[in-house]
């Protein structure tokens, strides 16, 4: 059977490919969300306190995650660059 | 020697297969090496439009590139990618075919199988792979010339055949697991920021794809042509590409996809899955990851089968999204025929070539094949699939139906 399939890279393959391929998509879409304006609490909250409080952490937050998002699908892209290079 | 299946076929194509020298090497024949040079650098241009797809299909029906940008992006990155990587190994056939007997009249007439082929399915506007076409061709030659001694079976099957079975199937996979988060995790965004986002990504995604096609397909067929360099006699045993090879196959292959396929693009981008950006971006991705993941485990896989089990994979993965089996049918018909059929016009161009005989022989095959490729492309005239039609409404065929505007959906 073995010299038929490699079953070691076999399931590496699917392993590695799912945390990639699937992973980073992921990654990107939760870069997305956080982006998203929270339009409904925002909202929410913003029509009953008029005084606009700050609430720096929120606000930053978001941004911070989705750049944190971006800048790891952009290495892992970087990686698989790489990797053309040196493996085919 | 003579195999039941090349005496057979001598037979029946009314060949004598009696002469004794059919395996001696053409030494110093530069008629024979630029013909299949020429040949050659044909095939990669054809590799070219036909897997364009591959990698644009989604972008170019989610509007996340216009067809023309998404083209030449494409190709640029094709040319970019056959520079990356200069480990070319003259071994297209290696572990497939007892490489000894590879003749230049082998390679030649397994190139005509590939291209004739590739030709037909292009017509068709099946996405059917390049690399299968080319190795049925060669392995076809290869049994008319030699026998089935000649053949690696055991490595043409854990080689070429389970990998293309495996490969669509994990592809898939990660698509759908793809598809079904990315939907899930951003189910509150705007579908206008959503969409916006997600064809960035996409264009991100595809550009990798197009990357890693230049490298692995461009290779191949400096690999062909450095293998008939060999047979030649020009190069020694071991030699590496030269420049010369290098730089034309990149070019071809460029060219090739800058002509676009738009006839397959179409196929994959509308016939398949009505697909969405955020689909695309994860059919894409699991492309991506599948060829580069495979090719460091030493598979040299289709991207022809790993993008379509993808972009089926992003059909699956979201709920309410249409996969159109029966074209998903028909493209699985196509894959199961494209080794022997490939095999057969190869078996076929070598039986003639050799049985003409000499530079005579091989210049016939060159004049059909060149005649055949102007038919198909004259046939393809008559039903046209451009740039301008390419999105248009589906209706269960390549060509789109008259009464559709023109780039209605752009």
């Amino acid at each position: 059977m073995n010299s038929w399939i490699n079953l070691d890279a076999l399931w590496k393959i699917v392993v590695i490919g799912l945390l990639a391929g699937a992973g980073l998509p992921a990654l990107f879409a939760i870069g997305l969300r956080a982006l998203a304006p929270r339009a409904r609490a925002a909202g929410a909250s913003g029509t009953s306190g008029t005084e606009a409080e700050p609430q720096p952490g929120p606000a930053l937050r978001g941004p911070l995650i989705a750049g944190l998002c971006f800048a790891t699908v952009l290495a892992a892209m970087g990686w698989g660059i790489y990797s053309i290079v040196h493996n085919s | 020697m003579n195999s039941a299946c090349r005496s057979a076929f001598g037979r029946r194509r009314g060949f004598s297969s009696g002469r004794g020298g059919y395996l001696r090497r053409v030494t110093g024949n530069s008629v024979l090496l630029a013909l299949v040079v020429a040949t050659a650098l044909g095939f990669d241009f054809t590799n070219g439009f036909h897997d364009t797809g591959n990698a644009m299909a989604t972008s170019i029906a989610t509007g996340a590139l216009p067809p023309r940008i998404a083209v030449a992006v494409s190709s640029f990155l094709n040319l970019v990618g056959a520079f990356l990587s200069f480990s070319v190994a003259a071994t297209i056939a290696g572990g497939l075919v007892q490489t000894h007997l590879v003749t230049l009249t082998v390679v030649f007439a397994g190139l005509a199988g590939g291209i004739l082929w590739n030709l037909a399915t292009w017509y068709l506007g099946l996405p059917s792979s390049s690399s299968h076409a080319l190795i049925g061709g060669v392995v076809g030659a290869t049994l008319a010339a030699a026998g089935g001694h000649a053949v690696q079976w055991h490595g043409l099957t854990a080689k070429v055949i389970l990998p293309a079975v495996l490969s669509p199937v994990i592809a898939g996979l990660v698509a759908t697991v793809g598809t079904a988060a990315v939907y899930r995790i951003t189910r509150g965004v705007p579908k206008e920021l959503r969409g916006r986002g997600f064809r960035i990504g996409q264009v991100g995604s595809a550009s990798m794809v197009s990357l890693a096609h230049g490298t692995n397909d461009a290779q191949k067929t400096m690999g062909v042509i450095t293998l008939a360099l060999i047979a030649d006699g020009s190069l020694g045993a071991h030699a590496k590409a030269p420049a010369w090879v290098i730089v034309s196959c990149a070019l071809a292959i460029s060219l090739g996809t800058y002509a676009g396929g738009w006839r397959v693009i179409r196929t994959l981008g509308k016939g398949l899955v009505e697909i969405e950006a955020p689909q695309g971006m994860a059919a894409e991705s699991a492309s991506a990851s599948v060829i580069l993941l495979s090719s460091s485990f030493g598979y040299s896989l289709s991207t022809t089968h790993v993008a379509t089990g993808s972009i089926l994979g992003s059909g699956t993965g979201k709920k309410g999204a249409g996969v159109r089996w029966s074209v998903a049918g028909r493209m699985a018909v196509a894959w199961v025929l494209t080794l022997p059929a490939a095999g057969l016009v190869g078996a076929m161009a070598y039986a003639t070539a050799h049985g003409i005989g000499g530079t005579a022989g091989t210049s016939t095959i060159f004049v059909v094949l060149a005649a055949c490729a102007t038919g198909i492309y004259l046939a393809s005239r008559r039903t046209p699939v451009t740039a301008s039609n390419v999105n248009s409404q589906w209706s269960g065929s390549v060509a789109p139906g008259r009464t559709v505007p023109a780039g209605a959906n752009l």
